[in-house]
């Protein structure tokens, strides 16, 4: 019966494999790969990487790119950028929202609190559309959960642009991405050298600035990503020690059972 | 059940006894005779029970702040996520529990293919069994569209276009099962309610699923009858209660490892995209534990008979007790049989594949060949064997050393012990 099992099982990875092979055959290259802080058992943020990260999105993703699931609170809270409280009501209130109506019926406009959510810069996705050429830049909040390849897929996609093969005609106003499927993006490409001027002196390759504005993003998406990792890492040793107690409490209690089986 | 006899101690006890026999219920629970020689295929009862109730009582919780209407569904599962106070455990906990269920179910199911489980006396058992699988696939698919992400929408959409395939009314269904003229949140308002009350059916149907048990009593690795209670046997408490809790524990394990370090493997990147009709994902695929089925729908070029062959998968499963002529049950006993079983379960491996594929050149090739065989198998394989196999003698009593190392069934027995 072994036997069996073993081809099931070598049967069952070869398809798996051959699947895997297919997928990223549909995609052009292999991905661009970073060795992401918050990733493995005891992964977190890079506080210092998410802080600069916040910054580039605000700079230069913020212009389109809205991230209406987050609010400015977020920015202060345990487990994410960890700005101080105040650094994060400063950062809130750069931003002009409409409130109301008021007591006499009218809307007014006022700066953003700790609890609103992240402004956005389009009214709605008509006006995002009209903007941007007809495409709508989607909303970051949960973007590295929501593409297939996760942070290393942003990653390279922030890399990926390049001039087009000679064979390859490109349209006014799209844009040749190595890594985006297709290869074609509405996105110019977002980063250049030196583009944003980091506080804490980090230089602003493009390298780095991806890599910051990433992680960043992959903080919004999973907003509680370290206390995650740090209850389930509880939580499985606490499992297997009583996996451990209540196996010798049942090998104790059927030693009793006469002949054994 | 046979403790009429059982008298509580206490006087009050009697007298409660007496009007609701609940303490006798519990006696029956805790001395119900178990063969002492299952394996541990058999802690997946155990095991199914409290991922039902896990799922019953996240799924509560979930409700509580979950609003089903279409604009506001993705943002209110992104609140559970980012603003309730562990929302994301338990969210990651019904989501992901909804692939160790079926993980646990498929297990369950194939033990009991293994085993011969479903043969007389035990019928019942099984045909309860295959209606709360079918319940569970259909709570699993609605569960699956409340999220209102890209696949949630176009799952949902395929699958209810599946009964347009049904002649002259077919338009008329899909219209009333959507409350529309498209998948809109008439839809998910229904599909919330259901949600919320199949398990609740499912929770029933477990308690004849083991009512029906408790009356011939469990099957077991052997596959012959046991004089029940005897030295074949054990009290259910606490012989079957620890080795069913330790099992639960190492299952417990590796459903932790998903919630906490792998929550999103099993499901699908679109579905972190907030839904939009205007918009269809490259491959629409539903969750793993549909492949199979999904891959016997596309491998049939006509599509109400695509549906029908989906659905005839499940009946044949139904109707299996009949199926299968032979008296034996354990396939330890079957040579022929053992090695059939092992070709299903690739069979229905290879369907699973096929389903993530998109159904073209050779993957459909693949995939036909494999529908067909696992009809073949219920439908010609399984009545014909039972004539035709020579089986090996069966021992007297499970005590009774018949069973010796030269089978190999026996060890295999052993190594899952």
């Amino acid at each position: 019966m072994k036997f069996y099992f073993k081809i099931i099982f070598i049967l069952f990875i070869l398809f798996a494999f051959n699947n895997q092979r297919i997928e990223a055959g549909e995609k052009n290259k292999e991905l661009l790969k970073v060795d992401w802080s918050f990733k493995g058992i005891f992964g977190k943020f890079d506080r210092a990487s998410l802080q600069r990260g916040y910054q580039v999105y605000s700079e230069v993703c913020a212009s389109c790119h809205s991230m209406k699931l987050l609010s400015y609170r977020n920015l202060a809270e345990k487990g994410g950028p960890e700005f101080s409280k105040e650094q994060a009501k400063a950062i809130a209130s750069n931003f002009e929202l409409t409130d109301g109506p008021n007591s006499d019926g009218e809307m007014f406009t006022r700066s953003a609190k700790l609890s609103d959510k992240f402004v956005e810069p389009y009214q709605n996705i008509e006006e995002a559309k009209a903007s941007n050429g007809g495409s709508y830049p989607p909303d970051m909040s949960v973007l590295v959960k929501a593409r297939s390849g996760g942070a290393n897929y942003i990653y390279s996609v922030l890399l990926g642009y390049d001039n087009p093969p000679s064979d390859v005609t490109i349209a006014d106003g799209v844009y040749y991405n190595t890594y985006m499927i297709g290869n074609k993006i509405m996105m110019p490409n977002p980063l250049s050298e030196g583009l944003v001027e980091y506080n804490d002196g980090t230089k602003a390759t493009k390298e780095q600035m991806a890599k910051d504005v990433v992680t960043f993003l992959a903080w919004a998406a999973e907003p509680h990503l370290e206390a995650r990792h740090k209850i389930g890492f509880k939580a499985i040793i606490y499992l297997i020690i009583l996996s451990i107690l209540a196996y010798f409490s049942m090998k104790r209690l059927w030693s009793r059972v006469e002949p054994e089986v | 059940m046979s403790d009429h006899n059982y008298v509580p101690s206490s006087k009050l006890g009697k007298w409660f006894n007496d009007r609701l026999p609940l303490l006798s219920l519990s006696a029956h629970l805790r001395e119900y005779p178990t063969p002492k020689n299952l394996n541990y295929w058999w802690t997946f009862g155990g095991i199914l029970t409290f991922c039902l109730l896990g799922q019953i009582i996240t799924g509560i919780v979930l409700a509580m702040h979950y609003v089903a209407q279409a604009d506001l569904a993705f943002e209110s599962v992104e609140h559970i996520m980012r603003d309730v106070n562990y929302g994301w455990l338990i969210r990651y906990f019904h989501a992901n529990g909804s692939s160790m269920f079926f993980l646990a179910v498929y297990i369950h199911i194939f033990r009991s293919l293994y085993y011969g489980s479903y043969k007389s006396p035990r019928e019942v058992i099984w045909i309860i069994g295959m209606i709360i699988y079918f319940l569970m696939m259909m709570t699993a698919f609605m569960g699956y569209v409340l999220p209102w992400g890209q696949m949630s929408f176009w799952a949902a959409t395929v699958i209810t276009n599946l009964f347009s395939a049904v002649p002259l009314i077919g338009e008329s269904i899909t219209n009333w099962l959507w409350g529309g003229f498209a998948v809109d949140s008439p839809t998910l308002t229904r599909f919330y309610a259901l949600h919320y009350l199949f398990p609740f059916l499912i929770l029933g149907l477990v308690i004849l699923h083991i009512w029906a048990l408790h009356v011939p009593g469990n099957n077991n690795p052997v596959g012959i009858e046991v004089k029940k209670p005897s030295k074949d046997t054990v009290p259910f408490h606490p012989y079957i209660v620890i080795k069913d809790l330790f099992a639960l524990l190492v299952f417990l394990t590796l459903f932790a490892f998903f919630v906490f370090y792998a929550p999103n493997l099993l499901g699908h990147a679109d579905n972190y995209i907030e839904a939009n009709p205007l918009v269809t994902p490259t491959h629409i695929v539903p969750e793993w534990y549909l492949l199979p089925f999904y891959a016997i729908l596309r491998s049939i070029p006509d599509k109400l008979l695509g549906v029908i062959a989906m659905f005839a998968s499940i009946f044949v499963l139904v109707i299996l007790p009949w199926l299968d002529t032979s008296k034996i049950r354990s396939a330890l006993f079957r040579p022929l049989y053992r090695q059939f079983y092992w070709l299903l379960v690739l069979d229905v491996l290879v369907l699973g594949y096929m389903g993530a594929l998109p159904p073209e050149g050779i993957y459909l090739l693949i995939a036909r060949v494999a529908t067909a065989y696992y009809f073949i198998h219920f439908l010609v394989i399984l009545p014909v064997l039972g004539f035709k196999e020579k089986t090996i003698p069966l021992p007297l009593s499970i005590s009774e050393p018949v069973l010796n190392e030269s089978i190999d069934g026996a060890q295999n027995n052993k190594m899952s012990t």
